[in-house]
């Protein structure tokens, strides 16, 4: 089967798991004990008025036309009208995009270009010090939480050392130098945990391809040692790394809401804690709806990179 | 070694214990992790005789001292003493050591909890998906959708949906944790069903409820111990992250992310109230996750391969 009706299958394959977060979305925010028409009423609202608005947002029809109502609206790109910023859900979120966006670019930048190698060396000096070291650094990478290194960080880099600004976001239209200034700290920071991720599933990917026939044969030919790493067994190796990569956005996307918080970066993570602490259901929807539809098209285009990295995998 | 691997599904349970004891003894992440988790533990049971005072008294003369200041406090009686606060004061003038101390408290029973409820909630789901074809497709697709979610994400979704309390907060950590779990059980269940005896049984005619306990959970027994021991990391991970945004526990609750999250705005000028709590949560969910590896290793190390 070609590539194309392989990716259009896929795409079709993604219909239903949206459709499963879709409904979940929608059911988790109707079933709250709180009604938003009354949020939005305020509190000096009398019963007529909660009912008027009640009916305008379309909230005294049955369940499930209320659902087909909402998910045409999202489809067309209508996301609703916050209750709390006053403004429609997409032009919020566009606004909130760009910081996220620098944020986890540069991350995956960062995470890649320390991970991979760090990989390939644990994996090449198997049970030396590095090794071990590289084992270490991936475990404590996964336990001590993001904002703690975020502190430590800030304290050491931005208080201590004043070489870095302490928190904050310009936008790359100010200029690219600030920009990328204030980015190092927040993107250092969330890369901890995806590196630890990365480099401890190239380690062991690395390690499995090495002890394959063709790496022997190789080295046997004398090939070089650098050679025999990084075209022979990291080519091998890539499926897994890639597929951990892809995985690992999940993190990433968790990592995203702390460390903007932390570094007070004015994106999409931060938004979603301010919605959730202004109990603005329309912005938490929308949101959650879009983190999760990127992550799915990530791990699409993963599976879609596959058939690029190892053309032995057809489909 | 070969003849203990082909015979060991046919020994009891209890035959296998001792050895499995004395390969857990000598792990060294076993080891390690137990001892820091088991100091942890009796550190939040026996918080209040630890030299800690009330951890939720607000005491405005002494706000945002640092560590080893002496402080007035008042007792229930009313009487006034001195005493050295150890970690310093947060923004409230409330004692950082006595609430780092209490803390322990809820970190490891929401730690715990959660473990508990979604690896019962993920057996029981992954055993019907596993089972019963009918089901499975439904199950699986809801997984799939649930799995779609980043998982902090879901747990701030959830949490927005009830009032703050800690009860809250396990649900919504819960709930995106059971997919996994449910995935690695039904797994398991779609292997042990070619097994050999699980055909002779059905052959047999044994029930369905009788072959799901007799042949098929205990092979469930180690991976679920592992699977469980890494929940239990996340979810402390989880409930600190939760309090520091401040949407978890309620923040009179003395807990690690509740406290750091008291110090966010002087941080820079009194690192105490993040460095102390957040070396505490980083070392226990360390010893959590070593344990885990640790028990991987001795218990199930087919599993590597699995997850």
């Amino acid at each position: 089967m070609s590539m194309y009706g392989y990716l259009f299958r896929r795409l079709l394959g993604t219909i239903p798991v949206m459709l499963v977060v879709a409904v979940f979305i929608f059911l988790m925010l109707r079933l709250t004990p709180s009604d938003p028409a009354a949020i939005i009423a305020g509190d000096n609202a009398t019963t007529e008025q909660v009912a008027q608005i009640r009916s305008q947002l379309g909230l005294d029809r049955p369940m499930i036309e209320q659902f087909v109502i909402w998910s045409g609206r999202v489809l067309t790109g209508n996301l609703g009208e916050s209750f709390f910023f006053k403004k429609t859900v997409a032009a919020l979120i566009s606004e909130r995009i760009e910081p996220t966006l620098s944020l986890a670019l540069f991350t995956i930048l960062i995470a890649v270009f320390v991970a991979v190698p760090l990989g390939v060396l644990a994996a090449h000096r198997h049970g030396s010090w590095i090794d071990r070291i590289v084992m270490s650094f991936s475990v404590l990478g996964f336990s001590v939480p993001v904002f703690v290194i975020g502190y430590l960080l800030i304290y050491l880099f931005a208080v201590y050392l004043n070489w870095l600004p302490v928190q904050g976001y310009q936008r790359i239209s100010e200029g690219v130098g600030g920009w990328a200034q204030r980015l190092i700290l927040p993107s250092v920071t969330l890369s901890v945990i995806y590196i630890a991720l990365i480099a401890r599933m190239t380690r062991t990917s690395v390690l499995e391809v090495l002890s394959e026939d063709y790496i022997r044969t190789a080295r046997a030919k004398g090939q070089s040692e650098r050679k025999v790493m990084f075209r022979h067994a990291l080519r091998n190796a890539a499926v897994p790394i890639v597929t951990v990569i892809g995985l690992g956005v999940a993190l990433l996307i968790g990592g995203v809401v702390v460390t903007e918080s932390v570094f007070t970066i004015p994106g999409l993570g931060r938004l979603t804690v301010d919605a959730v602490l202004a109990r603005d259901y329309p912005t938490i929807q929308a949101v959650i709806l879009l983190f999760s539809f990127v992550y799915v098209m990530i791990n699409l285009a993963v599976d879609m990179i596959y058939t690029i990295l190892d053309p032995r995998i057809r489909y | 070694m070969a003849d203990a691997t082909i015979l060991e599904p046919a020994l009891p349970a209890s035959a296998a214990k001792p050895a499995a004891y004395r390969k857990l003894l000598r792990n060294m992440g076993v080891v390690f992790g137990a001892a820091v988790i088991t100091i942890v533990l009796l550190m939040g049971l026996f918080a209040p005789w630890l030299g800690t005072i009330d951890p939720t008294a607000i005491n405005p003369i002494a706000r945002n001292k640092v560590p080893g200041t002496e402080i007035t406090i008042r007792t229930d009686t009313g009487e006034r003493i001195k005493m050295i606060a150890k970690l310093g004061t947060d923004g409230l003038g409330r004692d950082v050591y006595s609430r780092v101390v209490y803390g322990a408290r809820v970190s490891l029973f929401v730690g715990i909890t959660v473990a508990l409820i979604s690896v019962a909630c993920g057996l029981f789901i992954g055993l019907l998906a596993g089972f019963f074809r009918v089901l499975d497709a439904v199950i699986m697709r809801i997984m799939d959708g649930l799995m779609a979610i980043p998982a902090i994400l879901l747990a701030i979704a959830m949490v927005s949906l009830f009032r703050s309390s800690v009860w809250t907060v396990i649900i919504a950590i819960t709930v995106p944790q059971i997919p996994g779990v449910v995935r690695l059980v039904r797994s398991i269940v779609l292997s042990v069903r070619e097994e050999p005896y699980v055909e002779a049984a059905v052959t047999l005619g044994t029930s369905t409820p009788k072959l799901l306990w007799r042949h098929v959970l205990p092979n469930t027994v180690a991976p679920m111990i592992v699977q469980g021991t890494f929940i239990c990391a996340s979810a402390i991970l989880i409930e600190a992250i939760l309090s520091f945004l401040g949407i978890g526990v309620p923040p009179e609750v003395p807990t690690w992310g509740n406290i750091m999250a008291a110090g966010r705005e002087v941080f820079s000028l009194f690192p105490h109230n993040i460095i102390y709590p957040g070396v505490c949560l980083a070392l226990t969910i360390l010893a959590v996750n070593v344990l885990g590896d640790g028990l991987r290793d001795t218990l199930d190390p087919k599993m590597m391969k699995r997850v």
